[in-house]
């Protein structure tokens, strides 16, 4: 220190800014959860998808995850990270003037997804649907927030950074690489893209984004949030101090690595499939070490939490938190997998988290929150703690029928007769499923209810109040020169300095992405590809193009694992080669209803005709929404050439100038299915032409995984052609 | 044709799990020292952070028992 104290600065703390955060995060929860509901609510009442292309399951799913990961808890994270940062750096925000800027560029983005995602603007790649303009615009708010979020480091008055604010820097720096490199995507008009990755690359690149989308925008920031709000309402420091900083360099070194645990038994290659086990596996430890901190924080304070309403949310929270990070290292064992996968086991598990995690974690800080800037006590403590047990209750009325219909659904798909010959039609398996669903809505009702009632709760509160705008405060400013005591030990060194723990964070987070990436890039060149495959025709592009627009990937996966009770139901297990034109991927992760990888030449032309447009009449007791608009809409064929060209730019080998007459080639096969339809006297929903929509989906699903049944016997032997 | 024998032909392609490993187990390693032998006044300090001014006091006091 210098000889003579520095002098005490006068400043205040922005509360403006945590009170319109804390605002936007009630809102947008309120909005992604009924939206939740409804979307539930849809496979018990397939009627609620309504017949219109904006309310369809494949729309508002998506819509509901966007909103409740980035819109709710992304609110939530800033409201959090507004809050402590500047009382952690003893420093007002950086600028009030990107403070505002942040929080509606925010608010524009999530307003810009509510009406594109259910226009059926998508990217096709899961929790990642936005498109390009919109990916451009979530990457200048990013750095907005960035440079508010180091300005203040920068200026603080505390020269130690709490363990909070590296979780808040590993956040920003990971989710700007992420967001990045997933969103690398080729603009064909306007609100279209192509995902710059095809196949097995595109998937790789997407779940090490889904992965870590889940560690670093769910779990990371409210880590930080962990180890300052508990500390702060328990009124006493977090248990172990060492533990946080082993907990922090553990998880964030190895988090990035797991993404492939969401691709077991696809045509990944093996070794990373071999990598993202392992990492989850060793995951584990340092997940409960910050569990066990958090919970450990409370030691001889448990008396306060029978007390504490603020204490019980924040304890089920971390508990949740144990629990979901007990089950993924469990889900990512290969044996385990294989039975969980595209079920609803893995609904169950993110919901723990989303709901116990990210939910409870948030309703903690608010009640915490709110009542402190408003400098007023909570409205209804009573009401607090009933919000705490149906919050709770509706955990376990989501979770449990959840997880039943998970393993039911898995064992009912695993099921043979004593001949060899599977025991359930895919569609019992659905069918059979209902109850569970519509027991699972109740949970989402319940735990609605809960958030309504802490949202009267806050009004009230915030009406009895006043709200204190500026908080002042005052510290000793921060001599410019640091004297060292001693030795200096080389992470101390770090600890003081946040540029350079953003870029030792950078370092080790791009470790697994890299090693991951670029043998799986580098292979490209060979991957193992196969003769017979062949680019998309124009009408078959386009009818994936619809495809995607729908997220028909949200119910239906294009990836047979290399099981018996897979191929027995739905054909040859998928190769890696098949997927070398697909930008993006649709491999999907949940099976609400069949695999659709070899449904090429399964069923006639008619068949999907008819189910396309009322989907019980081929299939009595579907549950999937009927598509009316496809009936009537027609192709856009005025973009067709350019995706042509962009296609081509991505490397799919179309013929030099073909993008000039692939209109012509995508009418001809339009007329030869039009002529099809009509040869076998199909009741015609409007009058058939060849630029239908219909028309396109029918190509792209006669079409799908057709290439390989080409070339019999269909094994391994094929790519060395 | 295994996905493994692409992967052979990169050249040098075993260093790669090499080195994660000795970067992994040598970082925790210096971590773990580090973290064993920091000052137990300075991890204090920094632990009672979040907490107000007159808070740590009384946390101080609790620790001092």
């Amino acid at each position: 220190m210098t000889a003579t104290s520095p002098p005490i600065e006068k400043f205040a703390y922005d509360n403006t800014t945590v009170k319109w955060f804390a605002y936007a995060t009630i809102t947008w929860g309120i909005i992604g959860m009924t939206v939740g509901l409804w979307a539930a609510l849809d496979l018990v009442f397939p009627q609620l998808n309504l017949g219109l292309p904006f309310t369809t399951f494949g729309r508002t799913r998506p819509l509901h995850t966007n909103a409740v990961i980035f819109a709710f808890v992304g609110n939530g994270i800033f409201m959090g990270v507004y809050y402590s940062l500047q009382r952690l750096c003893k420093a007002r925000m950086y600028s009030d003037k990107l403070s505002r800027l942040h929080f509606w560029g925010w608010q524009f983005i999530i307003v810009a997804a509510v009406i594109t995602i259910p226009m059926g603007f998508t990217s096709g790649k899961e929790y990642a649907e936005l498109e390009w303009p919109i990916d451009i615009l979530i990457a200048l708010v990013w750095v907005v927030f960035g440079i508010n979020m180091f300005g203040t480091i920068i200026k603080r008055r505390e020269r130690h950074l709490y363990v909070a604010i590296w979780f808040y820097i590993a956040t920003f720096v990971t989710v700007t690489v992420l967001h990045i490199v997933n969103s690398v995507e080729l603009p064909v008009t306007f609100m279209k893209s192509y995902s710059w990755y095809a196949g097995v690359q595109d998937a790789l690149v997407q779940w090490w984004y889904g992965h870590n989308a889940v560690a670093f925008f769910l779990t990371t920031p409210y880590l930080g949030l962990m180890y300052y709000f508990i500390p702060k309402v328990a009124n006493r420091p977090v248990y172990s101090y060492r533990l946080s900083i082993i907990h922090f360099w553990a998880l964030i070194f190895l988090y990035i690595w797991a993404g492939p645990h969401h691709l077991l038994y696809t045509s990944l290659p093996d070794w990373a499939q071999s990598l993202g086990v392992v990492f989850s596996i060793m995951l584990l430890a340092p997940s409960w070490g910050g569990m066990i901190n958090g919970l450990l924080t409370l030691r001889g304070a448990w008396d306060k939490v029978r007390e504490d309403v603020v204490l019980k949310f924040l304890v089920v929270a971390v508990t949740a938190y144990g629990m979901a990070t007990f089950e993924g290292p469990l889900l990512s064992l290969k044996s385990v997998n294989g039975i969980a996968h595209f079920t609803d086991w893995i609904i169950a598990h993110v919901h723990v988290g989303a709901l116990g995690w990210n939910g409870f974690l948030t309703f903690g800080i608010l009640y915490w929150l709110i009542p402190r800037m408003f400098r007023t006590q909570l409205y209804s403590r009573k009401l607090a703690n009933a919000h705490f047990w149906i919050g709770t209750l509706g955990i376990l009325f989501y979770a449990i029928p959840m997880y039943w219909a998970g393993f039911t659904q898995s064992l009912m798909w695993k099921e043979f007769n004593p001949d060899g010959t599977l025991a359930n039609k895919f569609l019992d398996t659905v069918t059979h499923l209902a109850p569970m669903y519509a027991l699972r809505s109740v949970g989402g009702v319940l735990y609605l209810a809960g958030v309504i009632m802490m949202t009267y709760n806050i009004i009230k509160t915030v009406r009895a109040g006043s709200f204190l705008a500026n908080e002042e405060a005052e510290a000793p400013a921060l001599p410019k020169i640091y004297t060292i005591h001693g030795k200096e030990h080389w992470h101390r060194w770090i600890e003081r300095r946040p540029v350079q723990m953003l870029i030792a964070a950078l370092i080790v987070v791009s470790i697994g992405g890299v090693i991951e990436f670029i043998p799986t890039f580098l292979v490209k060149s060979n991957i193992p590809t196969i003769a017979s495959v062949k680019p998309y025709t124009p009408l078959e592009l386009e009818g994936r193009d619809i495809y995607v627009r729908e997220g028909c990937y949200t119910c239906h996966s294009q990836m047979i694992r290399p099981f018996r009770s897979e191929t027995e139901r739905y054909g040859e297990y998928s190769k890696a080669g098949e997927f070398v034109y697909d930008h993006p991927f649709q491999w999907g992760s949940k099976r609400t209803g069949p695999d659709l990888q070899r449904i090429g030449g399964k069923y006639g032309d008619v068949w999907h005709y008819n189910h396309m447009f009322d989907p019980t009449s081929m299939s009595p007791g579907s549950i999937m929404p009927s598509y009316p608009w496809l009936f009537s809409d027609k192709i856009d064929y005025e973009v067709t050439p350019k995706k042509i060209r962009a296609m081509q730019i991505l490397g799919v080998p179309y013929p030099a100038g073909y993008d000039k007459i692939c209109v012509e080639d995508a009418r001809k096969q339009g007329e030869l299915i039009v002529a099809n339809l009509k040869k076998a006297k199909v009741q015609e929903v409007e009058p058939l032409s060849a630029d239908d929509e219909i028309v396109a989906v029918i190509a792209y699903l006669q079409r799908m995984g057709t290439d390989i049944k080409a070339k019999a016997p269909v094994n391994d032997t094929a790519t060395k052609k | 044709m295994k996905f493994i024998n692409y992967l052979q032909s990169i050249t040098g392609v075993s260093i790669f799990p090499l080195i994660s490993l000795l970067v992994f187990v040598i970082f925790f390693i210096l971590l773990g020292i580090y973290v064993l032998k920091a000052d137990k006044n300075r991890l204090n300090y920094i632990a009672a952070l979040p907490i107000e001014e007159q808070e740590k006091e009384e946390n101080n006091k609790i620790s001092s028992r």
